[in-house]
């Protein structure tokens, strides 16, 4: 379903940023993207989604089924996007418009994709805050972004992306910026709406255990190369790539701290 | 407790301007060598704890003390010179327009401690950078090696307690286990006891004897830090456990 083939990404002054990275997802697949800040890992986000900023060039090819990312119209791109490909993002007060209710900002792709009006808009938009599990759903459809907790924007921000079904969600370091219980809920509700709605799922972070709770087949990036891809669990039972050991062991150390203090 | 602790809280409380209260009744103890840890989430007011404690605020009610005697504006001075900090953001924290030496001779230029060359040479050798970096400017440094140099601020007039509001959480995992090993060291080397804020209890295990735990402005749960995350007796300190991802 998506398709990444040799994609490079260059800045003006000809720095390849990303380089010779391939790698695909297939439906309902849940594939991990691991890397350490400056390793291109948010680029290639956006270059899946066809949304790199001014300035950096991407060769090779991304296809989300038969729409090409990074050549071609963008008229087309944009059909794509919310409804192919949705995106959650690390930070959900940028992710939000700060001047519109949460409840608008929900509605605006159901509108557009699923071209409901009226009463069945607002019973989308209803079902959409209740899937993420926000209760009070009148409440938090009036409310600006800033009314809400870190939390509860990141479950709008979901719901946003999973209102119009996509195929596959891109998920950027969508807990990092959460406390430790809201990134756990957080992942729960992830892990279940992916599941239950066959979502393919590109899931980035630099979080190891996090990324082992949620991804399978899994990529390390380093400094815009993929050194090692592999199922998450053979990744930390046996790294290959010595950057993947030194990823691993770091993790290891503060998990094994813990585990010492656990009973 | 035999002698005093080396810095304390008792009985803390504090509002904000027409706010309901941050912190509730609060008191917590860092006793030398015993490295605390302070757990909670976002608005529990372990920043606002800090801040009491760093001496930029005064508390509503109750009382900061060093060494057994309370923080008072006459103190101030002293205190600052026991009492160092390092924050979480390593880019926000260095001034930009300032060569690494300047930044890091702030304290002593700060208390008077006259700006000898030498000992910012011997803060930069004990975090582990080059002497040329005094000449450099912090966008010159990665975040690593800028919360090297920040830490390299907080140690150069020789404190006793650093306050470190979640030092390792912005950076990369690799880098994050030499920083941690680095504020291990410096305990070790140069009788220094931390005060880490932070909210990842693998950090905390690995750092901190002591572990207080904090939820909407009170304690609700300190003790060895093997006994609060071993055998953890309040519901949030056991969910907090509960969420944490393990490998």
């Amino acid at each position: 379903m998506l398709t990444v083939d040799r994609l490079t990404i260059r800045n003006r002054a000809g720095r390849a940023l990303v380089e010779d990275v391939s790698f695909s997802v297939g439906p309902g697949d849940r594939a991990g993207l691991i890397g350490e800040s400056g390793s291109g890992k948010s680029l290639t986000a956006l270059a899946v989604i066809g949304l790199l900023p001014p300035g950096l060039t991407a060769t090779g090819e991304v296809r989300l089924g038969d729409t090409s990312m990074i050549k071609g119209q963008e008229k087309l791109r944009t059909r794509v996007r919310g409804k192919v490909v949705a995106t959650v993002f690390q930070e959900p007060l940028t992710a939000l418009d700060p001047l519109m209710p949460a409840g608008r900002q929900i509605a605006e792709p159901i509108r557009r994709f699923r071209s409901l009006r009226g009463t069945a808009l607002r019973d989308a938009v209803h079902a959409a805050l209740d899937e993420v599990r926000l209760t009070d759903t009148d409440r938090i459809a009036r409310s600006y972004p800033h009314e809400l907790s870190g939390g509860q924007r990141q479950r709008v921000a979901i719901a946003m992306a999973l209102a119009c079904r996509p195929q596959l969600l891109v998920a950027d370091e969508p807990t990092t910026a959460l406390d430790v219980t809201v990134q756990a809920e957080i992942l729960d509700l992830l892990d279940r709406l992916v599941d239950t709605h066959g979502t393919a799922l590109l899931f980035i972070t630099h979080d190891l255990p996090v990324a082992a709770r949620v991804a399978r087949h899994t990529h390390v990036l380093r400094e815009g190369r993929i050194v090692e891809s592999a199922p998450i669990a053979d990744l930390l039972a046996r790294p290959a790539h010595p950057y993947t050991r030194t990823l691993v062991d770091s993790a290891r150390r503060f998990d094994a701290a813990l585990g010492r203090h656990l009973s | 407790m035999t002698s005093p602790a080396l810095l304390s809280a008792d009985h803390v409380g504090y509002s904000y301007r027409g706010g309901s209260p941050a912190l509730t009744d609060v008191s917590l103890a860092v006793h030398a060598g015993d490295n605390v840890a302070l757990v909670g989430e976002s608005g529990a007011g372990k920043t606002t704890l800090l801040r009491l404690l760093l001496g930029l605020t005064t508390p509503t009610t109750g009382t900061i003390a060093y060494a057994g005697s309370p923080l008072t504006r006459r103190n101030l001075r002293d205190y600052r010179r026991a009492v160092q900090a390092v924050f979480q953001d390593p880019y926000s924290s260095l001034d930009p327009r300032h060569r690494v030496g300047r930044i890091v001779a702030e304290p002593l230029r700060g208390l008077g401690l006259g700006t000898d060359p030498t000992r910012v040479a011997a803060a930069l050798d004990a975090v582990g950078l080059p002497a040329d970096a005094t000449t450099r400017y912090p966008h010159e440094f990665s975040g690593g090696q800028r919360q090297r140099i920040a830490i390299a601020r907080a140690i150069v007039c020789d404190p006793k307690v650093l306050l470190a509001d979640e030092p390792v959480s912005a950076l990369d995992l690799t880098t994050r286990v030499r920083i941690v090993d680095l504020l291990a060291s410096l305990c070790a080397d140069r009788d220094l006891t931390i005060l880490l804020v932070s909210h990842d209890l693998g950090v905390v295990a690995e750092l901190c004897t002591h572990t207080a735990v904090l939820e909407h402005g009170r304690i609700v749960e300190q003790g060895p830090t093997r006994t609060v995350l071993g055998a953890p007796s309040h519901p949030y300190t056991r969910r907090l456990l509960q969420s944490v991802p393990r490998l």
